[in-house]
């Protein structure tokens, strides 16, 4: 018998069913956010408020009009725009204005005496209202952990100059499932729980007012 | 002469279509491996807010999701205050900590204490409906919380 070239399968249509496939992945794809700002809220048991000292509070409030006041560094308070938040959150963390035990070795500040002794014992105290927008409070709360992390980052490439990374990124490395290695992963943690003892998120949120 | 007028003869050659389905393939992998199937279909409007110092969720296992919003078009009936869904119903206030008791007992043990609440509200819902949800998550000793926002500049939810 003569030999035979087997038929060639037609794949014409290959492209149309390829096709129908990706138009149904396309519609049914949500990309989903699984990212967000991280905090946690205070246990609910009833303890005696510390007694902390005016100067040492950041008092921003905003309003139901969703707008930021801000009492501070011994004023009366002022409205403050929110992009002027971050670099006044700033500069109220790095005073440094402590003297003795409450001095302030690595700070940068302008060293007020009516303004914070130091980070560990500066406080920012967020008060909403019911009416608040939702997008208003994660926007100042964004803007208040940027200053938090800016100052984070300064003091992470200030202590460990040869990590090549800042405290946000050496963060990143030490969540991501990636980082397996266990040694790097405790050196990592070492380091970022150095930085945060050192500027600790001190953040504390009232009840919001209702009228 | 002759052999030189043939070529011209054929008019524009037809565009050769063969690796038409491997881009298209490739494109489908992408969507394939992209996708995530959306758990919950969703009742209420849910315009995440943007901001820039976001972290990542790292374990999915360990997150449940709080959505809030006012209820989408379809379900105009229930009013335009904004309201909370959870899994797929709308659910009061009152719901929440059985909620967090379930999803706390189908957790395993050891993972217990790392259970994250993740956040999904509408930008436009307002602060006294989140902090009485924060409120009921505190009496249920849920403390770990992740406001879920889209990647972007705080400034812009103006």
């Amino acid at each position: 018998m003569a030999k035979r070239a087997a038929p060639e399968v037609n794949a014409g249509s290959m492209a149309d069913i390829a096709f129908l496939l990706l138009i149904f992945f396309l519609v049914t794809t949500t990309i989903e956010t699984d990212s967000g700002l991280n905090r946690k809220l205070p246990p609910i048991e009833e303890t005696e408020p510390p007694i902390i000292k005016e100067k040492n509070i950041f008092q921003l409030s905003v309003n139901k009009n969703d707008q930021l006041f801000v009492k501070a560094n011994g004023n009366d308070g002022e409205v403050i725009e929110l992009k002027n938040l971050r670099a006044a959150a700033v500069a109220f963390l790095d005073n440094g204005g402590g003297a003795g035990d409450e001095a302030c070795s690595f700070c940068r500040g302008k060293k007020d005496s009516r303004s914070s002794d130091n980070p560990d014992k500066a406080i920012i105290s967020l008060q909403n209202d019911r009416e608040t927008k939702y997008k208003t409070y994660i926007s100042v709360q964004n803007e208040l952990i940027a200053a938090y992390n800016e100052l984070r980052n300064r003091e992470y490439q200030r202590l460990y100059p040869n990590d090549g990374m800042n405290f946000v990124e050496a963060n990143k490395k030490y969540i991501d499932p990636r980082t397996t290695d266990k040694k790097v992963k405790d050196r990592l943690k070492e380091k970022l729980e150095a930085v945060k003892l050192l500027i600790p998120q001190k953040l504390s949120e009232a009840e919001p007012k209702s009228n | 002469m002759s052999k030189f007028k043939k070529k011209k003869d054929g008019g524009i050659p037809a565009v050769n279509t063969a690796s038409l389905p491997d881009i298209v393939f490739m494109l489908l992998f992408f969507f394939m491996v992209a996708t995530v199937m959306r758990q919950n279909t969703l009742m209420i409007e849910n315009k995440l807010p943007q901001a820039n110092q976001v972290e990542k969720l790292a374990k999915k296992d360990l997150v449940s999701y709080i959505y809030a919003g006012k209820p989408s078009s379809q379900y105009s009936n229930l009013g335009n205050h904004a309201r909370i869904q959870l899994n797929d119903k709308f659910a009061d206030i009152s719901d929440l900590r059985r909620f967090i008791r379930e999803e706390r007992d189908n957790m395993r043990e050891e993972l217990k204490p790392f259970l994250t609440m993740a956040l999904k509200v509408d930008s436009e819902a307002n602060m006294g409906l989140v902090s009485d949800i924060k409120q009921e998550l505190r009496k249920e000793n849920a403390l770990k919380i992740n406001y879920t926002t889209r990647q972007g500049d705080a400034l812009g939810n103006q």
